[in-house]
Protein backbone atom coordinates (compact mmCIF):
# COMPACT_ATOMS: atom_id res chain seq x y z
CA UNK A 1 0.00 0.00 0.00
CA UNK A 2 1.66 3.00 -1.16
CA UNK A 3 1.69 6.16 1.62
CA UNK A 4 -0.64 8.76 0.82
CA UNK A 5 -1.72 10.48 3.96
CA UNK A 6 -0.38 10.14 7.21
CA UNK A 7 -1.76 10.89 11.12
CA UNK A 8 0.37 12.74 13.39
CA UNK A 9 -0.13 12.52 16.93
CA UNK A 10 0.40 15.95 18.27
CA UNK A 11 0.55 15.90 21.94
CA UNK A 12 -0.50 19.44 23.66
CA UNK A 13 2.03 21.01 25.90
CA UNK A 14 2.19 24.14 28.29
CA UNK A 15 3.07 26.09 25.57
CA UNK A 16 2.02 24.96 22.30
CA UNK A 17 2.78 21.63 21.06
CA UNK A 18 5.94 18.92 22.24
CA UNK A 19 8.68 19.13 20.10
CA UNK A 20 8.68 15.75 19.34
CA UNK A 21 5.37 15.86 17.70
CA UNK A 22 7.40 18.67 15.65
CA UNK A 23 10.07 16.45 14.71
CA UNK A 24 7.41 13.82 14.11
CA UNK A 25 5.76 16.43 11.38
CA UNK A 26 8.74 16.97 9.81
CA UNK A 27 9.69 13.50 9.02
CA UNK A 28 5.97 12.80 7.84
CA UNK A 29 6.47 15.86 5.27
CA UNK A 30 8.74 13.89 3.44
CA UNK A 31 6.89 10.60 3.61
CA UNK A 32 3.67 11.33 2.16
CA UNK A 33 1.75 14.44 0.18
CA UNK A 34 -1.27 14.80 2.91
CA UNK A 35 -0.19 15.25 6.20
CA UNK A 36 -2.88 15.49 8.97
CA UNK A 37 -2.92 15.81 12.82
CA UNK A 38 -5.05 14.75 15.69
CA UNK A 39 -4.54 16.65 18.58
CA UNK A 40 -6.39 17.85 21.73
CA UNK A 41 -6.79 20.65 24.58
CA UNK A 42 -7.96 23.68 25.02
CA UNK A 43 -5.18 26.22 22.42
CA UNK A 44 -5.93 24.13 19.02
CA UNK A 45 -7.12 26.95 17.16
CA UNK A 46 -3.87 28.49 18.41
CA UNK A 47 -2.10 25.71 17.98
CA UNK A 48 -3.13 25.06 14.27
CA UNK A 49 -0.50 27.72 13.46
CA UNK A 50 2.20 25.82 14.02
CA UNK A 51 1.33 22.67 12.98
CA UNK A 52 0.55 24.23 9.75
CA UNK A 53 4.36 25.61 9.46
CA UNK A 54 5.37 22.23 10.32
CA UNK A 55 3.23 20.42 7.62
CA UNK A 56 -0.25 19.88 8.22
CA UNK A 57 -3.25 20.75 6.27
CA UNK A 58 -5.75 19.27 8.73
CA UNK A 59 -5.94 19.47 12.79
CA UNK A 60 -8.45 16.77 13.89
CA UNK A 61 -9.53 17.81 17.45
CA UNK A 62 -10.76 16.21 20.20
CA UNK A 63 -11.28 19.62 22.13
CA UNK A 64 -10.63 19.63 25.66
CA UNK A 65 -10.40 15.89 27.63
CA UNK A 66 -11.07 17.51 30.59
CA UNK A 67 -9.39 15.50 33.70
CA UNK A 68 -9.22 12.28 31.24
CA UNK A 69 -5.91 10.71 30.53
CA UNK A 70 -5.86 10.89 26.83
CA UNK A 71 -5.05 7.12 25.95
CA UNK A 72 -8.55 6.15 26.08
CA UNK A 73 -10.22 8.97 24.24
CA UNK A 74 -7.52 9.96 21.43
CA UNK A 75 -7.24 6.04 20.77
CA UNK A 76 -11.19 5.39 20.27
CA UNK A 77 -10.86 8.43 18.32
CA UNK A 78 -8.51 7.79 15.52
CA UNK A 79 -10.25 4.07 15.83
CA UNK A 80 -13.86 5.81 14.94
CA UNK A 81 -11.89 7.42 12.09
CA UNK A 82 -10.72 4.17 10.80
CA UNK A 83 -13.91 2.36 11.20
CA UNK A 84 -15.65 5.35 9.21
CA UNK A 85 -12.93 4.52 6.49
CA UNK A 86 -11.94 8.11 6.92
CA UNK A 87 -7.95 6.92 8.81
CA UNK A 88 -4.84 7.71 7.30
CA UNK A 89 -1.91 5.18 5.76
CA UNK A 90 -0.16 5.56 8.59
CA UNK A 91 -0.08 6.99 12.15
CA UNK A 92 3.34 8.30 13.82
CA UNK A 93 2.86 8.50 17.36
CA UNK A 94 5.65 10.09 19.56
CA UNK A 95 7.29 8.05 22.48
CA UNK A 96 5.86 9.44 25.20
CA UNK A 97 4.08 8.44 28.70
CA UNK A 98 1.02 9.47 26.92
CA UNK A 99 1.98 8.76 23.79
CA UNK A 100 2.32 4.72 24.73
CA UNK A 101 -0.98 5.06 26.24
CA UNK A 102 -2.75 5.97 23.00
CA UNK A 103 -0.69 3.67 20.97
CA UNK A 104 -1.30 0.39 22.53
CA UNK A 105 -5.29 1.52 23.37
CA UNK A 106 -5.25 2.13 19.30
CA UNK A 107 -3.73 -1.22 18.62
CA UNK A 108 -5.93 -3.58 20.53
CA UNK A 109 -8.97 -1.53 19.52
CA UNK A 110 -8.28 -1.73 15.97
CA UNK A 111 -6.52 -5.42 16.16
CA UNK A 112 -3.45 -3.54 14.33
CA UNK A 113 -0.06 -4.53 15.33
CA UNK A 114 2.60 -1.87 16.71
CA UNK A 115 6.11 -0.61 15.95
CA UNK A 116 7.90 1.26 18.93
CA UNK A 117 10.69 2.67 19.82
CA UNK A 118 11.54 3.65 16.00
CA UNK A 119 14.76 6.20 15.43
CA UNK A 120 14.27 6.78 11.93
CA UNK A 121 11.64 5.93 8.80
CA UNK A 122 11.98 5.13 5.55
CA UNK A 123 9.66 5.99 2.49
CA UNK A 124 9.12 4.05 -0.56
CA UNK A 125 5.82 1.63 -1.86
CA UNK A 126 5.90 0.62 2.49
CA UNK A 127 6.96 2.69 5.26
CA UNK A 128 9.52 1.12 6.75
CA UNK A 129 11.19 1.76 10.40
CA UNK A 130 14.18 1.33 11.90
CA UNK A 131 14.85 0.36 15.51
CA UNK A 132 18.25 0.25 17.05
CA UNK A 133 19.13 -2.86 19.39
CA UNK A 134 21.60 -4.14 21.61
CA UNK A 135 22.96 -0.75 22.78
CA UNK A 136 22.68 0.47 19.04
CA UNK A 137 25.31 -1.75 18.13
CA UNK A 138 22.83 -2.97 15.32
CA UNK A 139 19.77 -1.68 13.59
CA UNK A 140 16.97 -3.45 12.72
CA UNK A 141 14.54 -2.57 9.07
CA UNK A 142 10.99 -3.99 10.15
CA UNK A 143 7.18 -3.10 8.20
CA UNK A 144 3.73 -3.91 8.46
CA UNK A 145 2.71 -6.92 6.50
CA UNK A 146 -1.12 -7.07 6.91
CA UNK A 147 -3.77 -4.21 6.00
CA UNK A 148 -4.85 -1.37 7.15
CA UNK A 149 -2.65 1.47 8.80
CA UNK A 150 0.69 1.11 10.60
CA UNK A 151 1.04 2.23 13.61
CA UNK A 152 4.60 3.88 14.52
CA UNK A 153 5.83 4.56 18.20
CA UNK A 154 8.69 6.93 17.01
CA UNK A 155 11.53 8.16 19.99
CA UNK A 156 12.21 11.89 20.57
CA UNK A 157 15.41 13.32 18.93
CA UNK A 158 15.17 11.05 15.65
CA UNK A 159 14.72 13.89 13.58
CA UNK A 160 15.52 18.11 13.59
CA UNK A 161 12.29 19.54 14.13
CA UNK A 162 11.87 22.33 10.62
CA UNK A 163 9.28 24.50 9.99
CA UNK A 164 8.55 24.41 6.34
CA UNK A 165 6.29 27.77 6.47
CA UNK A 166 2.74 26.33 5.46
CA UNK A 167 -0.56 28.13 6.31
CA UNK A 168 -2.34 27.37 9.82
CA UNK A 169 -4.02 24.34 9.22
CA UNK A 170 -7.92 23.67 9.10
CA UNK A 171 -9.09 22.32 12.38
CA UNK A 172 -12.14 20.03 12.30
CA UNK A 173 -13.57 18.32 15.08
CA UNK A 174 -12.67 14.49 15.42
CA UNK A 175 -15.35 12.72 18.17
CA UNK A 176 -14.51 10.71 21.01
CA UNK A 177 -17.72 8.26 20.95
CA UNK A 178 -18.20 5.45 23.65
CA UNK A 179 -15.10 4.72 25.71
CA UNK A 180 -16.95 2.74 28.42
CA UNK A 181 -14.85 1.80 31.62
CA UNK A 182 -11.91 2.03 29.65
CA UNK A 183 -11.64 6.02 30.05
CA UNK A 184 -12.62 5.83 34.30
CA UNK A 185 -9.03 7.32 35.08
CA UNK A 186 -9.68 10.81 36.21
CA UNK A 187 -6.60 13.06 36.98
CA UNK A 188 -7.03 15.17 40.61
CA UNK A 189 -3.75 17.03 40.30
CA UNK A 190 -1.04 18.30 38.54
CA UNK A 191 2.46 18.49 40.10
CA UNK A 192 4.71 20.24 38.52
CA UNK A 193 8.69 19.48 39.80
CA UNK A 194 10.53 22.22 40.64
CA UNK A 195 13.24 22.64 37.97
CA UNK A 196 15.70 25.64 37.60
CA UNK A 197 18.14 24.13 34.52
CA UNK A 198 17.07 22.77 30.99
CA UNK A 199 15.01 19.69 30.81
CA UNK A 200 17.08 16.42 30.54
CA UNK A 201 15.96 15.68 26.77
CA UNK A 202 16.79 19.68 25.51
CA UNK A 203 19.92 20.64 27.54
CA UNK A 204 23.15 21.24 25.94
CA UNK A 205 24.68 19.39 28.52
CA UNK A 206 23.84 16.35 30.61
CA UNK A 207 25.44 15.35 33.88
CA UNK A 208 24.59 11.43 34.47
CA UNK A 209 25.23 9.29 37.59
CA UNK A 210 25.50 5.50 37.89
CA UNK A 211 26.29 2.69 40.55
CA UNK A 212 29.94 4.02 40.99
CA UNK A 213 28.58 6.66 42.61
CA UNK A 214 28.27 4.29 45.46
CA UNK A 215 25.43 5.61 47.79
CA UNK A 216 22.08 8.06 46.93
CA UNK A 217 23.07 10.78 48.95
CA UNK A 218 26.31 10.91 46.36
CA UNK A 219 23.67 11.79 43.35
CA UNK A 220 24.13 15.71 44.93
CA UNK A 221 27.91 15.43 43.27
CA UNK A 222 25.68 15.29 39.78
CA UNK A 223 23.01 17.85 40.68
CA UNK A 224 25.85 20.09 41.39
CA UNK A 225 27.87 19.49 38.67
CA UNK A 226 25.13 20.33 36.15
CA UNK A 227 23.57 23.38 37.73
CA UNK A 228 27.16 24.60 36.95
CA UNK A 229 27.11 23.50 33.58
CA UNK A 230 23.51 24.58 32.91
CA UNK A 231 22.48 21.51 32.57
CA UNK A 232 20.45 18.85 33.30
CA UNK A 233 20.99 15.60 35.39
CA UNK A 234 20.67 12.13 34.24
CA UNK A 235 21.02 8.79 35.52
CA UNK A 236 21.58 5.05 34.47
CA UNK A 237 18.84 2.49 34.80
CA UNK A 238 20.85 0.90 38.11
CA UNK A 239 20.16 3.73 40.13
CA UNK A 240 17.11 4.36 38.76
CA UNK A 241 15.98 0.86 40.01
CA UNK A 242 17.52 1.14 43.13
CA UNK A 243 15.79 3.97 43.97
CA UNK A 244 18.09 6.80 44.12
CA UNK A 245 16.00 9.18 41.45
CA UNK A 246 13.06 8.83 39.68
CA UNK A 247 12.62 7.38 36.39
CA UNK A 248 12.15 10.88 35.06
CA UNK A 249 15.75 11.15 35.12
CA UNK A 250 16.60 7.91 33.60
CA UNK A 251 18.91 7.72 30.38
CA UNK A 252 18.57 4.87 27.94
CA UNK A 253 16.48 2.42 26.35
CA UNK A 254 14.21 2.01 28.85
CA UNK A 255 13.87 5.61 29.36
CA UNK A 256 15.08 8.90 27.87
CA UNK A 257 16.98 9.32 24.68
CA UNK A 258 19.49 12.63 24.64
CA UNK A 259 21.73 14.06 22.24
CA UNK A 260 23.40 17.17 24.14
CA UNK A 261 26.43 18.75 23.07
CA UNK A 262 28.31 17.19 25.92
CA UNK A 263 27.48 13.81 28.08
CA UNK A 264 29.79 13.39 31.00
CA UNK A 265 29.09 10.05 32.25
CA UNK A 266 30.26 9.84 36.23
CA UNK A 267 30.42 5.77 37.77
CA UNK A 268 27.79 4.59 34.51
CA UNK A 269 30.31 1.40 32.99
CA UNK A 270 28.00 1.68 29.78
CA UNK A 271 25.66 -1.29 29.60
CA UNK A 272 24.31 -1.66 26.30
CA UNK A 273 20.80 -0.20 27.88
CA UNK A 274 22.48 3.05 28.85
CA UNK A 275 24.53 3.59 25.79
CA UNK A 276 21.21 3.55 23.35
CA UNK A 277 19.95 6.67 24.78
CA UNK A 278 23.55 8.96 24.81
CA UNK A 279 25.36 7.42 22.25
CA UNK A 280 24.04 10.31 19.57
CA UNK A 281 25.82 13.34 22.11
CA UNK A 282 28.10 14.99 20.05
CA UNK A 283 30.39 15.00 22.91
CA UNK A 284 30.65 12.10 25.31
CA UNK A 285 33.11 12.47 28.53
CA UNK A 286 33.38 9.50 31.01
CA UNK A 287 35.13 8.80 34.81
CA UNK A 288 35.41 5.32 35.97
CA UNK A 289 37.32 3.45 37.83
CA UNK A 290 37.24 0.28 35.86
CA UNK A 291 39.58 1.24 32.56
CA UNK A 292 37.68 -2.11 31.36
CA UNK A 293 33.97 0.08 31.69
CA UNK A 294 32.37 -0.12 28.13
CA UNK A 295 31.69 3.10 28.51
CA UNK A 296 35.26 3.90 27.65
CA UNK A 297 34.46 2.77 24.40
CA UNK A 298 32.49 5.61 23.19
CA UNK A 299 33.49 8.36 24.79
CA UNK A 300 35.81 11.17 23.35
CA UNK A 301 37.81 11.74 26.59
CA UNK A 302 37.93 9.28 29.20
CA UNK A 303 39.12 9.44 33.04
CA UNK A 304 39.96 6.31 34.45
CA UNK A 305 39.74 7.30 38.11
CA UNK A 306 37.62 8.17 40.94
CA UNK A 307 34.45 9.62 40.75
CA UNK A 308 34.70 10.60 44.39
CA UNK A 309 38.04 12.51 43.73
CA UNK A 310 37.63 13.78 40.15
CA UNK A 311 33.98 15.13 40.63
CA UNK A 312 34.40 16.98 43.60
CA UNK A 313 37.83 18.60 42.23
CA UNK A 314 35.87 19.46 39.52
CA UNK A 315 32.71 21.13 41.12
CA UNK A 316 35.70 22.77 43.09
CA UNK A 317 37.49 24.53 39.40
CA UNK A 318 34.25 25.52 37.97
CA UNK A 319 32.61 27.31 41.11
CA UNK A 320 35.65 29.66 40.80
CA UNK A 321 34.35 30.37 37.23
CA UNK B 1 -15.30 -17.93 30.02
CA UNK B 2 -15.17 -16.45 33.50
CA UNK B 3 -15.75 -13.06 33.16
CA UNK B 4 -13.39 -10.29 35.25
CA UNK B 5 -14.55 -9.63 38.03
CA UNK B 6 -16.63 -6.01 37.73
CA UNK B 7 -17.54 -4.39 40.56
CA UNK B 8 -17.71 -7.41 42.68
CA UNK B 9 -14.90 -6.24 44.77
CA UNK B 10 -14.66 -6.52 48.20
CA UNK B 11 -12.72 -4.26 50.49
CA UNK B 12 -11.05 -6.66 52.62
CA UNK B 13 -9.87 -8.62 49.84
CA UNK B 14 -7.46 -7.42 47.24
CA UNK B 15 -7.10 -10.18 44.25
CA UNK B 16 -4.32 -8.96 42.00
CA UNK B 17 -2.88 -10.54 39.07
CA UNK B 18 0.83 -9.33 38.05
CA UNK B 19 1.99 -10.23 34.62
CA UNK B 20 5.78 -10.75 34.37
CA UNK B 21 8.14 -11.71 31.81
CA UNK B 22 10.77 -14.39 32.27
CA UNK B 23 13.68 -13.27 29.99
CA UNK B 24 17.38 -14.17 29.28
CA UNK B 25 19.91 -12.89 31.66
CA UNK B 26 20.41 -9.12 30.65
CA UNK B 27 23.94 -9.45 31.69
CA UNK B 28 24.90 -12.27 29.23
CA UNK B 29 26.04 -11.04 25.66
CA UNK B 30 22.95 -11.51 23.86
CA UNK B 31 21.73 -12.63 19.86
CA UNK B 32 19.17 -12.68 17.28
CA UNK B 33 18.12 -16.23 15.89
CA UNK B 34 19.00 -16.57 12.26
CA UNK B 35 16.02 -16.44 10.26
CA UNK B 36 13.26 -15.88 12.29
CA UNK B 37 14.84 -12.34 13.50
CA UNK B 38 13.67 -13.28 17.34
CA UNK B 39 15.84 -13.32 20.39
CA UNK B 40 17.46 -16.11 21.23
CA UNK B 41 15.45 -17.49 24.58
CA UNK B 42 17.07 -20.60 24.28
CA UNK B 43 19.64 -20.19 27.43
CA UNK B 44 18.57 -19.83 31.27
CA UNK B 45 15.57 -17.78 31.52
CA UNK B 46 15.15 -15.44 34.74
CA UNK B 47 12.27 -12.85 36.28
CA UNK B 48 12.84 -9.37 34.78
CA UNK B 49 14.27 -7.09 37.24
CA UNK B 50 11.38 -4.50 35.68
CA UNK B 51 8.74 -7.49 37.37
CA UNK B 52 10.03 -7.07 40.67
CA UNK B 53 8.79 -4.30 41.70
CA UNK B 54 5.34 -5.20 40.67
CA UNK B 55 5.28 -8.52 42.20
CA UNK B 56 6.37 -6.46 45.75
CA UNK B 57 3.67 -3.71 45.05
CA UNK B 58 1.03 -6.39 44.86
CA UNK B 59 2.50 -8.33 47.87
CA UNK B 60 2.09 -4.95 50.01
CA UNK B 61 -1.49 -3.84 48.39
CA UNK B 62 -2.99 -7.68 49.00
CA UNK B 63 -1.69 -7.30 52.78
CA UNK B 64 -2.39 -4.22 53.43
CA UNK B 65 -6.26 -5.05 52.14
CA UNK B 66 -6.25 -7.67 54.97
CA UNK B 67 -6.79 -10.64 52.59
CA UNK B 68 -6.51 -11.44 48.71
CA UNK B 69 -4.22 -13.37 46.82
CA UNK B 70 -1.67 -12.57 44.34
CA UNK B 71 -1.47 -14.42 41.11
CA UNK B 72 0.86 -14.28 38.74
CA UNK B 73 0.33 -14.62 34.99
CA UNK B 74 2.87 -14.80 32.10
CA UNK B 75 3.73 -16.67 28.67
CA UNK B 76 6.65 -18.26 27.38
CA UNK B 77 7.04 -20.43 24.15
CA UNK B 78 8.53 -23.52 26.22
CA UNK B 79 7.40 -24.04 29.40
CA UNK B 80 10.54 -22.54 31.92
CA UNK B 81 9.25 -21.74 35.18
CA UNK B 82 12.80 -21.01 36.96
CA UNK B 83 11.73 -16.81 37.01
CA UNK B 84 8.28 -17.52 38.11
CA UNK B 85 9.77 -19.52 41.08
CA UNK B 86 11.65 -16.31 42.10
CA UNK B 87 8.12 -14.35 42.16
CA UNK B 88 6.13 -16.94 43.98
CA UNK B 89 9.08 -17.49 46.78
CA UNK B 90 8.98 -13.72 47.52
CA UNK B 91 5.26 -14.35 48.35
CA UNK B 92 2.52 -15.04 44.88
CA UNK B 93 0.22 -17.41 45.55
CA UNK B 94 0.35 -18.91 42.14
CA UNK B 95 1.11 -18.67 38.82
CA UNK B 96 -0.50 -19.31 35.11
CA UNK B 97 1.82 -20.00 32.48
CA UNK B 98 0.86 -19.61 28.92
CA UNK B 99 2.86 -22.22 27.38
CA UNK B 100 2.81 -23.04 23.46
CA UNK B 101 5.45 -23.52 20.93
CA UNK B 102 2.84 -21.50 18.23
CA UNK B 103 3.93 -18.40 20.73
CA UNK B 104 7.09 -17.79 19.36
CA UNK B 105 7.32 -14.81 17.66
CA UNK B 106 4.87 -13.22 19.39
CA UNK B 107 4.13 -9.51 19.20
CA UNK B 108 3.11 -6.81 21.76
CA UNK B 109 -0.84 -7.37 20.74
CA UNK B 110 -0.60 -11.00 20.78
CA UNK B 111 1.30 -11.07 23.78
CA UNK B 112 -1.11 -8.60 25.37
CA UNK B 113 -4.00 -11.49 23.57
CA UNK B 114 -2.70 -14.05 25.32
CA UNK B 115 -2.31 -12.29 29.04
CA UNK B 116 -5.67 -10.83 28.38
CA UNK B 117 -7.46 -14.20 28.36
CA UNK B 118 -5.48 -15.52 31.02
CA UNK B 119 -6.24 -12.57 33.46
CA UNK B 120 -10.18 -13.14 32.38
CA UNK B 121 -9.55 -17.03 33.47
CA UNK B 122 -8.29 -16.03 37.14
CA UNK B 123 -10.38 -12.98 36.93
CA UNK B 124 -8.77 -9.40 39.45
CA UNK B 125 -9.85 -6.47 41.23
CA UNK B 126 -5.97 -4.72 40.18
CA UNK B 127 -3.84 -5.87 37.23
CA UNK B 128 -0.14 -4.52 37.60
CA UNK B 129 2.57 -4.49 35.47
CA UNK B 130 5.99 -3.35 34.63
CA UNK B 131 5.97 -0.04 32.37
CA UNK B 132 8.02 -2.34 29.62
CA UNK B 133 9.93 -5.35 29.68
CA UNK B 134 13.50 -5.38 29.81
CA UNK B 135 14.56 -7.18 26.67
CA UNK B 136 11.69 -5.96 23.99
CA UNK B 137 10.99 -2.98 26.15
CA UNK B 138 7.86 -2.41 23.39
CA UNK B 139 5.93 -0.63 26.44
CA UNK B 140 2.44 -1.31 25.30
CA UNK B 141 1.60 -4.88 26.09
CA UNK B 142 0.15 -3.53 29.19
CA UNK B 143 -1.97 -1.02 27.86
CA UNK B 144 -3.11 -3.26 25.26
CA UNK B 145 -4.19 -6.18 27.56
CA UNK B 146 -6.66 -3.21 29.57
CA UNK B 147 -7.86 -2.24 26.18
CA UNK B 148 -8.39 -5.91 25.56
CA UNK B 149 -10.48 -6.56 29.34
CA UNK B 150 -12.42 -2.99 28.80
CA UNK B 151 -10.48 -1.81 32.12
CA UNK B 152 -9.15 1.44 32.89
CA UNK B 153 -5.14 1.71 33.12
CA UNK B 154 -3.14 4.37 35.27
CA UNK B 155 0.91 3.73 33.19
CA UNK B 156 4.07 4.91 35.04
CA UNK B 157 3.12 4.82 38.60
CA UNK B 158 5.87 5.91 41.19
CA UNK B 159 3.39 5.18 43.86
CA UNK B 160 -0.02 2.79 44.12
CA UNK B 161 -2.33 3.07 46.83
CA UNK B 162 -5.77 1.30 47.11
CA UNK B 163 -8.58 3.69 48.45
CA UNK B 164 -12.21 2.21 48.97
CA UNK B 165 -13.38 1.06 45.72
CA UNK B 166 -10.71 2.89 43.93
CA UNK B 167 -6.80 2.54 42.92
CA UNK B 168 -4.83 6.19 43.52
CA UNK B 169 -1.75 6.45 41.70
CA UNK B 170 1.43 9.11 41.60
CA UNK B 171 1.80 8.75 37.59
CA UNK B 172 5.02 10.06 36.40
CA UNK B 173 5.21 13.03 33.62
CA UNK B 174 7.33 15.16 31.25
CA UNK B 175 6.43 17.85 34.34
CA UNK B 176 6.74 15.99 37.88
CA UNK B 177 3.79 14.16 39.04
CA UNK B 178 -0.11 13.72 38.55
CA UNK B 179 -2.51 12.49 41.23
CA UNK B 180 -4.87 10.05 39.18
CA UNK B 181 -7.28 7.59 40.17
CA UNK B 182 -9.24 4.80 38.65
CA UNK B 183 -12.20 2.44 39.53
CA UNK B 184 -11.23 -1.11 40.26
CA UNK B 185 -11.14 -3.18 38.54
CA UNK B 186 -8.15 -1.34 36.59
CA UNK B 187 -4.56 -1.44 35.67
CA UNK B 188 -1.37 -0.02 36.38
CA UNK B 189 1.78 -0.30 35.11
CA UNK B 190 4.82 0.27 37.56
CA UNK B 191 7.90 1.86 37.21
CA UNK B 192 11.00 0.55 38.77
CA UNK B 193 12.44 1.48 42.32
CA UNK B 194 8.51 2.19 43.28
CA UNK B 195 9.24 -0.24 45.93
CA UNK B 196 11.95 -2.34 47.48
CA UNK B 197 11.43 -5.74 46.40
CA UNK B 198 12.04 -8.03 49.19
CA UNK B 199 14.83 -10.87 48.63
CA UNK B 200 12.87 -14.35 48.72
CA UNK B 201 13.32 -16.00 52.32
CA UNK B 202 14.56 -19.23 52.64
CA UNK B 203 11.29 -20.11 53.98
CA UNK B 204 10.13 -18.70 50.73
CA UNK B 205 12.03 -20.44 48.27
CA UNK B 206 11.27 -24.17 49.54
CA UNK B 207 7.55 -22.83 49.23
CA UNK B 208 7.87 -21.97 46.12
CA UNK B 209 8.88 -25.32 45.28
CA UNK B 210 4.87 -26.79 45.57
CA UNK B 211 2.74 -23.81 44.64
CA UNK B 212 0.55 -24.19 41.76
CA UNK B 213 1.86 -23.29 38.39
CA UNK B 214 -0.91 -23.70 36.23
CA UNK B 215 0.74 -24.38 32.50
CA UNK B 216 -2.08 -23.72 29.36
CA UNK B 217 -1.84 -24.19 25.66
CA UNK B 218 -3.28 -21.07 23.66
CA UNK B 219 -6.38 -23.80 22.87
CA UNK B 220 -6.74 -24.26 26.86
CA UNK B 221 -7.55 -20.24 26.01
CA UNK B 222 -9.55 -20.38 23.33
CA UNK B 223 -7.21 -18.90 21.14
CA UNK B 224 -6.23 -19.68 17.44
CA UNK B 225 -2.73 -20.60 15.81
CA UNK B 226 -2.83 -18.20 13.25
CA UNK B 227 -3.96 -15.06 15.58
CA UNK B 228 -0.80 -15.29 17.99
CA UNK B 229 2.89 -15.76 17.59
CA UNK B 230 4.71 -15.08 14.45
CA UNK B 231 1.93 -15.79 12.27
CA UNK B 232 -0.06 -13.57 14.34
CA UNK B 233 2.40 -10.96 13.67
CA UNK B 234 1.80 -8.70 10.51
CA UNK B 235 5.10 -7.30 10.61
CA UNK B 236 8.45 -8.25 9.45
CA UNK B 237 12.03 -7.49 10.01
CA UNK B 238 13.58 -7.17 6.60
CA UNK B 239 16.99 -6.80 7.37
CA UNK B 240 19.37 -6.10 10.13
CA UNK B 241 22.34 -3.48 9.71
CA UNK B 242 25.34 -2.97 11.69
CA UNK B 243 25.16 0.21 13.23
CA UNK B 244 27.78 3.00 12.42
CA UNK B 245 30.62 2.45 15.48
CA UNK B 246 31.27 5.35 17.39
CA UNK B 247 35.20 5.83 17.68
CA UNK B 248 37.06 5.90 20.66
CA UNK B 249 38.84 9.12 21.63
CA UNK B 250 41.31 9.72 24.45
CA UNK B 251 41.31 7.87 27.57
CA UNK B 252 43.36 8.85 30.28
CA UNK B 253 44.67 7.52 34.00
CA UNK B 254 43.62 10.26 36.67
CA UNK B 255 46.54 11.01 38.41
CA UNK B 256 45.25 14.30 40.46
CA UNK B 257 44.75 15.95 37.19
CA UNK B 258 41.61 14.72 35.31
CA UNK B 259 39.28 17.53 36.67
CA UNK B 260 41.30 19.87 34.93
CA UNK B 261 41.29 17.61 31.51
CA UNK B 262 37.96 18.06 31.49
CA UNK B 263 37.67 21.87 32.32
CA UNK B 264 40.34 22.17 29.45
CA UNK B 265 37.63 19.71 27.34
CA UNK B 266 34.84 21.78 27.84
CA UNK B 267 36.63 25.06 27.61
CA UNK B 268 37.62 23.82 23.61
CA UNK B 269 34.29 23.14 23.01
CA UNK B 270 33.17 26.92 24.82
CA UNK B 271 30.54 24.86 26.87
CA UNK B 272 32.22 26.98 29.85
Amino acid sequence: MSINKIWVVAEPADSGITTTSLELLTKARELAATVEVVTWGTSTAANAAVLGEYGASTVHDLGDLGSSLPGAPVAGAIAGAIAAGNGPDAILIPTSYDGRDIAGRLSARCDLPVLTNITDLVGGDTLSSRHPIFGGSQIVNAEFTGQGPGIFVVRAKSFAAEPAGGAAASVSTLSVGDLGATNGSVIHTRHVEERTGPKLDEAEVVVSGGRGLGDKENYTLIEQLSKLLNGASGASRAIVDAGWVPYSHQVGQTGKTVKPTVYLACGISGATQHMVGMKGAKNIIAVNKDQDAPIFSVCDLGIVGDVHKVLPALIEELSKR
Amino acid sequence: MEEISLGSHRLDAMNIVVCVKQIPDPAAPQSLEAGSHTLDRSGKLILDDSDAYGVEMALQLAEQAGGGEVTLVSMAPNSETAGLRTALAMGAAKAILVSDEALKGSDALSTAKVLAAAIKRVGADLVIAATESSDGYTGTTPVQIAELLGLPSITFAKSVAIEGSSVKVDRQTEAGDDEVTSPLPALVTVTAGVVEPRYPSFKGIMAAKSKPVEILSIADLGLEAGHVGAAGGRQSITSIDEAEARSTGEIVVDEGDGAQRIVTYLENLKVI
